[in-house]
Formats: C-alpha cells, structure tokens, sequence
C-alpha cells in the first residue's frame, strides 16, 4: 500500500480526493434512493395506506424504478422558456446540494485527532450555509425560465421564505459558533464528546445554556423544513395554489434533478442539525479512554459512522413525520413565523448565550 | 498551480463582469453578475482570505443578488428601449473608468514595496477570522459600530418613507386567529326533518 502510494508521488492527494468525492456521490446517491422510499412509506402509513409495494420485496427498488423512468422520458422544454436557464437551474440544484458535502465530517479519522471529511475547511460552518443559501437561485430560475405563471409564482414565494429563514438559520448557527469558539466543523463536533449529556442541544455541563440551546435547535429544526420546502412550509410547490409551483413545467431528467437536489439538501440539513447540535459521530454513552485506546482505530471510525448515520436517519423520520401530520402554513402565517418570532428568539438567544460565554466560559 | 487557478477564475471575473454590461436581457446580467460575485470568491480563497469569501457569497450572492433578481425579474421595461440612448453617456463613462485606473495606479505606485507574494491574510493570528475579529473589534471596533449604526438607521428610514397607514383596511389580527376555540367558532344544531334551521 505505502510503496504503492510513493509511487503515485504528488498524483497521490488529488488522486485521494477524487475517489472520496466518488465515493461520497455514490453513497448518497443510494441513500437518497432509499431514503425517498422511506419517506413515502412513513407518509403513507400515517395515512393507513401500504405505499410504494409492488417493485422489488417491499417495494424496495421502487426509486431505481422511477429513475429509469425519469431518465428515459423526453425532456420537453415550453415554447417561449429561456432554454439555457430552463436546463440550467436544476443542474445547478443538484451540483450546490452535492458540493455542501463537500466540507461535512462524517466519522473520526483513523489518527488521533484527525477527522474524515474531503476538506476540512477553517471555515465549514459559514461554507454550508453559503452554499445552502445560494439553493434558492435553481428554483428562482426554474420558476423564471419556464415563462409561465404558477412556476414564477412559485418561485418568488420561495426566495421571500429563503431569505427570511436563512437570517434565524444564521443566528442559531452563531450560538453554537459561540460555544466551540471555531468554525471548523470537525472542531465543533469534538466540543460534544463524552456522551449525550455534552451534546449541545442538550449541554449538561454549561448547565443554564441547556434553556438556550434545546430551543435553538427545535428553531433550527423548523427553520430547515421552510429552507428545503418541506410541509408545512413547502408553498413554493403547493399544489392546492400553484400545482407544483416552480416545478410545473419541468418533466423527465430535469425534473429528476431537482426532486434529487431537493432530498440532498434536506440530508445536508439533517446532518448539519447532527453535528451542529447531536453531537455528530459521538455515541450517546462515552467510552472510556482505556477501552478506546485498545480497539483498532478502524472499528472507532466505522462506530463513528454508524452514529452519524443513525442520528441523520432519526432526523429525516422527524421530517418525514412533520411532512405526514401537519398541515400546510398560510403565507403570511409563514413570514410572520419567521421574522416575529423566530428572529427575535434567536437574537435574544445570541445574546444571552454570547454574554455566559464571556462571563463564565465554557466547559467542554 | 495557484497560478492556474488564479489565472482561470481572473479570467471567469473579468468575462462575465463583460457580460454583465453586454447581455441583453436584464435577467442574464443579474446571472453574469452572481457569476462575478461568486468568482471573487474564489480568488479570496486562493490568496487564504477565506472568511471574507464565504462572506461575500453568503451577503452578496445569498441575499443582495437574490433581491436584484427579485425586482429585475418582476419589472416589465422594455430593455432594449431603454439602452437605445445609452450610447451618449460614453464620455462620462469613460470618465469614471479613467479616474478608477488612475487611482489603483496611484495605489500601486504609493505602495512600491508591496509584495505580492508575502501577502499574509492572517497577520499575529492563526486563522484570517480571528485576524480580522482581532483588528475590527479593537482597532476599529468605533468604525465598525458606527456603520452597523447607519445601517440600521437606513433600514429604519426605509420603513418609515414605506409604512402607510391606511384607512378603511381589513387586517390580520393574529392573536384573535390564534386565540379562536371550537366553542366559538362552530355551534351544534339538530334540525327537525322539513323544516331546516
């Protein structure tokens, strides 16, 4: 192995690169597969109905059916739709969602102190959310491109609700920036070792900011579900209103691509509740530091993994559920929600948070 | 390498900076225009200054640019009219890029020490966003106050010169909305078979 990577010299790190971003596409790629059909399954059951059944055992390979569907459809582009732009904005959907991952840390590394993640950027918290807020420019174009009026509809009422929860999504990220003192998200999770009761939507042992945070979270949890469109804040694409809002024009591989960037994101947003508040890849119960200095570093990075995903999987059955039993928002319920009550919580929530910081330090 | 990258995305900034000027539908500039935004970006990272470029995508494509888009694509201009007469402005034009080259000249040859290459985006820290909290809260931490201060008192004078309060308009009272019980809402009646309520 070693002679084989000298042998490769300076092609060996971006050789290295390449093959994490591969491996990375291709696992999410599967996941959102099945997590797709978990999500109808959820929804159906809460509706006493069977759901996706007759493609595979359970209906397992359901989404492998609908993308061959997808892929083997004509694309019809509108008379009068900005064509460049038209194919342009899910295309664009589905690279942002994709590069996010970029910069998430997803188990610990096999050396100590180290962590797996493509590039562990100084500054991974403010990339996610610079590349989550520029998610609303492929629905923007979408819903312009397609020169109709329920798309364009559709989309104007998704950058106002964009931008409106992007600012107590902002906030909320600024508490815990405030508590690991570093942005860098490998540093942030490493704050939250040492079991659930250090994990920052719980924080045990900075005992009076647990008043703070537990509601910053379930902050960041709604704010999420209006980020991504999801019921009930998915009136961008209500179907009672506009059909399928900026999406209604769009059919075959395009529209494939936006449904795809769609769940990619709100996996992204699952995994950055996960690490920005679950306590990423650390387990529930701490292991102590002899039992973990005599197992192979190997199974510690795979148990690290499996954390992380579990943890990501209960998120999504949250969103999933929310999907399920409530029912959709008014508009202006929506913006009221988000600029009256969400942004002075979360304001006040910086402060307060900001103000034990330099009173009383944190113990982590 | 650096220089590769520096080179190709200088040269994506200064095209679509091209286009945004050359486009002939308004939305396509605003489009070249995200394109520049985001490119500097990326030469920020290059030099290491990376909390200022994630900051300029988040602030200037993630919402300033969001909102040009907004009013670009809600407008109903006949563009191309309106540039019928753009030709005439030429000299003044001229004027202000004559003045912009003339003062980074100026810039170059004040500073005619200035090395490129030991540029240090983090000086006496360890990490750029430490360097710049270091120097904006202490050094300049009156500036930096005083200009969050003009922008709030700019927000606030936007609403007051937007905010009409006009007669004679149904509004959302939310807390009656919220505060509505089944009680008051719904009544339960039997009416007789014939005879209605």
């Amino acid at each position: 192995m070693s002679n084989a990577i000298e042998s490769l010299g300076s092609l060996w790190g971006p050789l290295l690169v390449l093959g994490q971003i591969g491996l990375f596409t291709l696992v999410l790629l599967l996941s959102i597969a099945f997590l797709l059909l978990l999500d109808r399954k959820i929804w159906a059951g809460v509706m006493m109905r069977k759901g996706p059944n007759v493609v595979g055992p359970f209906g397992l390979l359901q989404s492998f059916a609908d993308f061959g569907k997808f892929l083997l459809k004509e694309i019809v582009i509108p008379a009068g739709a900005n064509k460049f732009v038209f194919i342009f904005a899910p295309i664009l959907t589905c690279t942002l969602a994709f590069a996010a991952w970029a910069a998430i840390p997803v188990a610990p590394g096999i050396e100590d102190g180290t962590s797996w993640v493509i590039s562990d950027l100084n500054v991974g918290v403010l990339y996610l959310f610079a590349i989550s807020s520029l998610g609303v420019y492929g629905i923007i174009m979408g819903g312009w491109a397609s020169n109709s009026k329920y798309p364009f509809l559709g989309a104007l009422r998704s950058a106002a609700q964009m931008v409106s929860y992007e600012v107590s999504i902002g906030f909320v990220i600024i508490t815990v920036i405030l508590m690991v003192g570093s942005m860098n998200l490998s540093d942030i999770v490493n704050n939250q070792t040492g079991g659930l009761q250090n994990w920052h939507a719980f924080s045990f042992q900075n005992f009076p900011l647990i008043v703070v945070m537990f509601p910053m979270f379930v902050i960041f949890f709604i704010s999420a579900l209006a980020e991504t469109n999801r019921p009930p804040f998915d009136l961008p694409e209500a179907e009672s209103e506009l059909v399928a809002g900026y999406q209604v024009e769009y059919g075959s591989t395009p529209y494939l691509l936006f449904m795809l960037g769609e769940y990619l994101n709100i996996v992204l947003m699952c995994a950055m509740m996960t690490i920005l508040f679950l306590g990423g890849w650390h387990g529930p119960v701490a292991i102590g530091a002899n039992a973990a200095g005599s197992m192979p570093p190997l199974l510690l990075s795979l148990a690290g993994l499996f954390w992380f995903m579990l943890k990501i999987l209960f998120l999504f059955f949250l969103f999933a559920m929310v999907k399920a039993i409530v029912p959709r928002y008014r508009y202006d319920q929506l913006m009221r929600l988000g600029w009256k009550i969400f942004l002075p919580t979360s304001l006040a929530a910086v402060l307060v948070v900001a103000g034990y910081v330099t009173y009383f330090g944190v113990q982590s | 390498m650096a220089l590769i990258a520096f080179g190709l995305i200088a040269a994506v900034v200064i095209l679509s900076a091209l286009f945004v000027i050359a486009a002939r539908n308004p939305v396509h500039s605003v489009l070249w225009l995200i394109l520049a935004f985001f490119s500097s970006a990326g030469l920020m990272v290059l030099i290491g200054a990376e909390f200022l470029a994630m900051l300029l995508i988040v602030v200037y494509v993630g919402a300033v640019a969001v909102l040009f888009l907004f009013v670009v694509m809600m407008l109903d201009v006949d563009f191309v009219e309106l540039k019928q007469g753009s030709l005439g402005y030429w000299p003044f034009a001229l004027l202000i890029g004559v003045i912009l080259v003339a003062e980074l000249a100026l810039v170059w040859s004040a500073s005619g020490s200035l090395n490129f290459d030991a540029f240090d985006p983090s000086p006496g820290a360890e990490t750029n966003t430490e360097a710049i909290g270091a120097v904006m809260y202490t050094q300049y931490l009156l500036l930096f106050q005083l200009a969050g201060f003009i922008l709030l008192v700019a927000m606030i004078g936007a609403i007051v010169l937007t905010l009409r309060h006009r007669p004679n308009v149904r509004r959302q009272n939310v807390s009656a909305q919220t505060g509505r019980r089944r009680a008051d809402a719904t009544e339960l009646k039997d009416p007789a078979p014939g005879q209605g309520i």
